[in-house]
């Protein structure tokens, strides 16, 4: 199969521009997502090609882009709603989590929702607290979310296919510092299913499993300690809604060890809830180790950069936390 | 724009089914046979009856926590509003959902919610897929006067406006949000004031008056339907009853409500009815005995309904 280098950007691009191509009733709308093309740029272009009325510029009001999402795809319609920065998801949550979400439940299982709120997450990029939180955990939380955090442009663009093609409320996670990341694509078109992680690195010793921006890193920091004969496997989730825990338990009775590796806050992360899945599954016997969590610090996000950079996790702080868990010195 | 003769019999038959169910769901509540609780529209028929009349089978409402009324004026099922209540696999949301969150998408009512303010969004979204569809229709958006100062209705109707959406936003004032009376929790009296913020027409209208509130919402919707945009109404009404199940009333006075219960929707428009020769004074005996047996039969059909089966407890929390 023939590919082509695309960025991360524009593998988000060409999902939005095929599936407003295959169907009619799908339309983004968000603040500046026209002329501008949004914050991050993702839609330039688009407005040219499919006009006004299928990509809408809202004024600066995420509870009611979120509600009107909800109601265009509760009558038919396939909305993907934008939200400039993860951090404003929490300005409409009262629609994400108890319209959107509940909606098909509660009105009996028949009344489908079927929406994408794609919002860049992550820190990185100096615009501090209120511009750079991973705040997935509190959608996984709720019932009738499906959460996509993609990790390159491949990942990016067949699961933005498969979210806009899903019947549920999709949270589609964009992490601001890999819209610049390079990658293959297939020229042909193809989907990647919501549920299904992928090994992205094969490996004997140990496992990890690195969520978004920490697939890159962990790849660095696994290059590294090849060099010292310690092999690491790298399951990457794609979803976290749904898990697909079958693959991180396979790999983990392979290696018996495991380390889970994210941006958000430890403390009530994704990565508790791995943790405790694995636990509780058959994959407990073949550990040789605790399973150990290496997140973001439990506080905001700092401005001043390398503030910002030792909240979270970089490649040699996983290199050194593989290290820990496996005991070498 | 007037409402057809022979509509009227049919209007007044909602109105007192209206007035029935929700005397018997009173009655529920205060025998314990339903679960949760309930939030009755006694006293302010008209203005669901009124609205509901003025918009065809396929057009959308969206409704509130105090949605009995909404859902029957847009000609829902009452056996299966009934079963839901009694949280029976029969009801709207196979007893998913209860009192405040009937819903019957296929037939344009995309449901009562819990959450005050939380459907004035959701109204809009419904209005761009008129738009974006060309399907003709309007969407009804009923919400209280406790939700008018939530800040989702300031976001929705601004861009309902910008986007010319076919909606009717009709505030319903009872005048109170449970406790709250408007007059404190407003600085303004005339609430359709803040229609001009948005660039949108504002009407006050006596919402205990169907035929009123027929020939404002009938105005709204047409305009709505010529592609001019959102209207707001405010629907001057009141609730009889408490606010929910338990509500000890200390925020007003036996007469305030007593003087309110002369100013009954149903009451007026029967006397209507009756001098203007439309119905006689048996007919509409008639008509309301006719209510009472539909009600009982509901009651039945509800009563004799199965329970939800367990193994539907974690059905439909995502859509296939
Ligand atoms: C967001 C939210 N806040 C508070 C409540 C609790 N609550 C339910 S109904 C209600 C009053 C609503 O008043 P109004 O909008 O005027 O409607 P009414 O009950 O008078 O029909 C309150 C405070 C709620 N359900 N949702
Ligand atoms: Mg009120």
């Amino acid at each position: 199969m023939a590919t082509v280098e695309l960025t991360y950007k524009e593998a988000l691009h060409r999902a939005l521009r095929e599936e407003m191509n295959r169907d009619i009733n799908v339309y983004l709308l968000g603040e500046d997502v026209g002329v501008y093309g949004g914050a991050f740029s993702v839609s330039l272009g688009l407005l040219e090609e499919f006009g006004a009325e299928r990509i809408k510029d809202t004024p600066l009001s995420e509870a009611a882009i979120v509600g009107a999402a909800v109601g265009s795809a509760l009558t038919g319609m396939r909305p993907i709603a934008e939200i400039m920065f993860m951090d404003f998801i929490t300005v409409g949550m009262d629609q994400l989590v108890n319209q959107a979400a509940k909606i098909n439940y509660m009105y009996g299982g028949k009344t489908p929702v079927p929406l994408v709120l794609r919002t860049p997450g992550g820190s990185g990029t100096g615009a501090a607290a209120q511009h750079s939180q991973s705040l997935e955990a509190l959608l996984c939380h709720i019932p009738g979310w499906k959460v996509v955090m993609p990790s390159t442009p491949y990942d990016a663009l067949g699961l933005l296919k498969s979210s806009i093609r899903d019947n549920n409320p999709v949270l589609f996670v964009e992490h601001k510092l890999l819209y610049r990341q390079k990658g293959p694509v297939p020229e042909e078109e193809y989907l990647v299913p919501l549920g299904q992680a992928e090994v992205k690195r094969k490996g004997s010793d140990i496992t990890i499993v690195p969520l978004s921006i920490m697939i890159p890193r962990t790849l660095a920091a696994a290059a590294k300690l090849s060099q010292e004969g310690i092999e690491v496997e790298i399951v990457d989730p794609r979803t976290l809604v749904p898990l697909d825990l079958l693959s991180i338990i396979q790999s983990v009775k392979k290696t018996g060890h495991l380390l889970i590796v994210h941006e958000a806050c430890k403390r009530g992360g994704f990565g508790a809830e791995i943790l405790s899945q694995v636990e509780e599954s058959e994959a407990f016997d073949f550990l040789d180790a605790p399973i150990r969590r290496l997140a973001g610090k439990n506080i905001p996000i700092p401005y001043s950069p390398e503030l910002e950079r030792r909240n979270v996790p970089q490649e040699d702080d996983i290199y050194q936390a593989v290290k820990d868990l496996l005991e070498i010195n | 724009m007037e409402l057809k003769k022979e509509m009227l019999p049919e209007i007044l038959r909602q109105m007192f089914t209206i007035r029935k169910f929700e005397e018997k769901v009173a009655d529920f509540l205060a025998q314990g046979k339903i679960h949760g609780t309930g939030h009755l529209y006694i006293g302010e028929e008209a203005t669901a009856v009124g609205a509901c009349a003025a918009i065809e089978a396929n057009d959308y409402i969206t409704s509130t926590h105090r949605g009995h009324g909404h859902c029957i004026a847009k000609g829902a099922d009452i056996k299966k509003m009934m079963a839901e209540l009694l949280g029976k696999e029969t009801g709207y949301c196979r007893g998913k959902g209860g009192s405040m969150h009937i819903a019957d998408v296929e037939k344009g009512n995309l449901g009562a919610n819990g959450v005050v303010g939380g459907s004035i969004g959701i109204a809009c979204g419904a209005g761009v897929t008129i738009q974006m569809k060309k399907l003709n229709r309007v969407v009804l958006c009923f919400f209280g006067d406790g939700a008018f100062n939530q800040g989702i209705f300031h976001e929705a109707v601004n861009l309902a406006s910008v986007w010319k959406l076919p909606v009717v936003f009709i505030c319903e004032n009872n005048q109170y949000a449970m406790s709250t009376a408007t007059k404190i929790a407003f600085n303004i009296k005339d609430f359709s004031l803040r229609a001009q913020a948005y660039g949108i027409p504002g009407t006050v209208v006596d919402g205990n008056d169907v035929l009123a509130v027929y020939r404002e919402v009938s105005r709204a919707v047409s305009r709505a339907r010529a592609g001019q945009g959102p209207t707001l109404l405010i629907a001057e009404t009141y609730r009889w009853k408490g606010h929910s199940r338990s509500d000890a009333e200390r925020y007003r006075t036996r007469d305030e409500v007593a003087q309110w219960k002369k100013r009954c929707p149903l009451k007026r428009f029967k006397k209507y009815l009756s001098k203007n020769n439309v119905l006689t004074e048996e007919e509409i005996e008639k008509l309301e005995e006719e209510t009472h047996l539909a009600i009982e039969a509901a009651v039945k059909f509800a009563e004799e309904s199965p329970f939800p089966s367990l193994d539907t407890l974690e059905e439909g929390v995502y859509a296939p």
